[in-house]
């Protein structure tokens, strides 16, 4: 088992025991398979305990390990015949955010996503997966040309934020992302959303306002990254994980809260433990869901993303004084 | 000694945050201290002079109410929704407790007032934000609030005006608060393709999740001098590229000349600057040259 992360330490530990015996045994001409019949019973059942229940921060983990797949990954194991597409026809082209058109089974749709890095030269080139106001027009780009081509759009997030850097506020950071935000909303071709790693504020809400929007099983999504929201409500970035507990970020609590509409099952362990299988229950559920809303008019498709936003929210009314 | 040093330390923050409360329980004829550049001048003058310093032009923040007071005719606002308090939906660790001591400390029930009044006799939807009240935070009540008031203008064909101030999101209401921004957003977007003017009026400070939504919106984007507005705050940012940035950036002036505002405008000329922007878009029986 390779790169496991600090909470797989003792499976790893005991899968290396096992490994150990086998060879031993083979080498010794012994047989150990009564003990490594116990072993593998006992491996079972020890990976059950501790993938059964992850908590907030073994799932954070999950979706910030290096191995944790991208985008891309999902383009190209989802998808077939990808196109890339490049630039904001306005400033540049931000790596940050990659787009372009593919074919889902048959269907075409325009598919995009935050890019994370996948070693250090590409995370540069990329800024660490963080984008410009570049990257989100480019993200409009390809949205209004799919809603001009009658193209199903997907969009796959994974973004610890958008860039706080000086760059992108002289080149309008807010409005890009606001921008977008209308603009979704306004789109007559189905939207699906599909948080795969972190769903960091309004970095990932600007490609984040579709008809259906989905999690994968230990993705996160939040208003602001747990180390800033402790070091701003308890001014101590060390206390992240009670700040992410408190925020409720994990897929089940959203869809618990009525922000999303499906969650995609994990492999055991997390994607990256078998990205083939990854990709098949992702597909599986984004051709269930563009399947109801392939049903609807462009008016409707419009309507039904509206009404799904509209709704969201907690308030109440004072009692009037009796 | 430790007794001595806390009494010093509780002494100095009651200096430094005076609540509207306690300011407006200070006598009348009483000073006032510009926070910018120290001057001190009467508060009468400085009620006078728009709440503007008049040795540097500081602008001093408002609250809500004292925005419709220099704003609308005759101090008058027909509120929507002011019964409208928020709900702790994460059941957030000290959350209740907080809006209950913002909404003590302020009067108000939540960050924003929204509601109908004119401006030089033109009907207007307003919304008008209170730093005072948790910063300026948006949560449920915010977002709701303010695509109410959108589609109440889209009703009433009247222009929306949102006075913005903001820290950013409400961090108690987690993924509901950044969703506000997509709700109130895709609000106005239908508002815009129904025709509806909206100018959004920019003041210090207008930061993260409410300026990357309604507030960078507007048909019109007016700003308050000196006012910070921006995505990410300067702290952040100093972080992120190890810079020290200059003074003025994120300032409104900074923001014109980088495109993001259409004008810059002086807290005495606004309410007229207002008045022209909604004569140029109401529709009259303009008799045209040769008909």
């Amino acid at each position: 088992m390779a790169g496991e992360l600090p909470f797989e330490q003792p499976i790893a530990e005991l899968r290396g025991k096992i490994d150990e015996l086998v060879k031993f045994g083979a080498e010794k001409q012994i047989d150990f398979s009564d003990e490594i019949a116990r072993l593998e019973e006992r491996y079972k059942a020890l990976e059950e305990e501790i993938y059964s229940s992850l908590s907030v921060k073994q799932k954070i983990q999950i979706v910030k390990s290096p191995q944790r797949p991208t985008t891309l990954d999902y383009i190209q194991s989802v998808f077939t015949d990808f196109i890339e597409l490049h630039g904001d026809r306005l400033f540049g082209d931000d790596q940050a955010i990659v787009g372009g058109i593919a074919k889902l089974g048959e269907i075409p749709v325009t598919v995009m996503g935050h890019q994370k890095g996948r070693d250090t030269k590409d995370n540069l080139a990329r800024n660490f997966g963080m984008p410009h106001p570049e990257g989100f027009r480019k993200a409009l780009r390809l949205m209004k040309q799919a809603d001009k081509f009658r193209r199903p759009i997907v969009t796959f997030i994974d973004v610890t934020g958008a860039y706080p850097g000086s760059s992108a506020e002289e080149r309008g950071q807010s409005e890009a992302i606001a921008r977008n935000l209308l603009e979704m909303s306004l789109l007559r071709v189905p939207v699906i959303c599909v948080v795969i790693g972190e769903g960091g504020s309004g970095g990932a809400l600007a490609l984040g306002v579709g008809n259906r929007v989905l999690m994968l099983e230990h993705a996160i999504y939040s208003v602001i990254s747990p180390e800033g929201a402790a070091s701003i409500l308890y001014k101590d970035s060390s206390r992240a994980m009670e700040a992410a507990e408190s925020m409720k970020i994990t897929a089940q609590d959203i869809l618990e809260l009525g922000v999303i509409d499906d969650i995609v099952p994990e492999p055991r362990g997390g994607a990256h433990r078998d990205l083939k299988k990854q990709a098949e229950l992702l597909r599986g559920k984004l051709l269930e869901h563009l399947q109801v809303l392939s049903q609807m008019s462009p008016d409707e498709l419009k309507e039904d993303r509206y009404r799904k936003f509209r709704q969201i929210g907690a308030y109440d009314f004072l009692q009037a004084p009796l | 000694m430790l007794k001595v040093k806390d009494l010093l330390q509780k002494k100095r923050k009651y200096a430094t945050i005076p609540s509207e409360k306690t300011r407006r329980e200070i006598p009348e004829g009483l000073m006032n201290k510009c926070p910018k550049c120290g001057a001190i001048q009467f508060n009468m003058e400085l009620m006078k002079n728009y709440k503007v310093c008049s040795s540097c032009g500081y602008h001093f923040v408002l609250n809500a109410m004292e925005r419709v007071d220099m704003l609308l005719d005759g101090g008058r606002i027909f509120e929507y929704d002011e019964d409208m308090i928020s709900k702790d939906p994460l059941s957030f660790p000290g959350y209740p407790q907080k809006t209950e001591q913002m909404m003590e400390k302020t009067g108000m029930r939540d960050a924003v007032i929204t509601g109908e009044g004119t401006i030089g006799g033109f009907p207007v939807v307003v919304c008008i934000m209170s730093f005072e009240f948790f910063s300026g935070t948006l949560g449920s009540v915010v977002g709701e609030k303010i695509v109410r008031a959108a589609e109440a203008a889209m009703q009433k064909q009247y222009p929306l005006i949102i006075f913005s101030t903001s820290g950013g999101a409400r961090m108690q209401e987690s993924i509901l608060s950044l969703m506000q921004m997509a709700k109130t957003s895709a609000a106005l977007g239908r508002f815009s393709e129904s025709g509806g003017l909206y100018i959004s009026i920019l003041t210090d400070p207008t930061l993260g999740g409410v300026s990357a939504s309604f507030a960078t919106l507007g048909d019109i984007i007016l700003a308050e001098p000196g006012a910070v507005i921006g995505f990410a705050g300067r702290r952040v940012i100093e972080q992120t590229i190890r810079q020290k940035l200059p003074d003025n950036f994120q300032t409104s002036e900074f923001n014109l000349q980088h495109g993001h505002l259409d004008k810059v405008v002086h807290r005495k000329d606004l309410r007229a600057t207002l008045i022209k922007l909604l004569d140029f878009h109401t529709v009259k029986e303009v008799p045209i040259h040769g008909r």
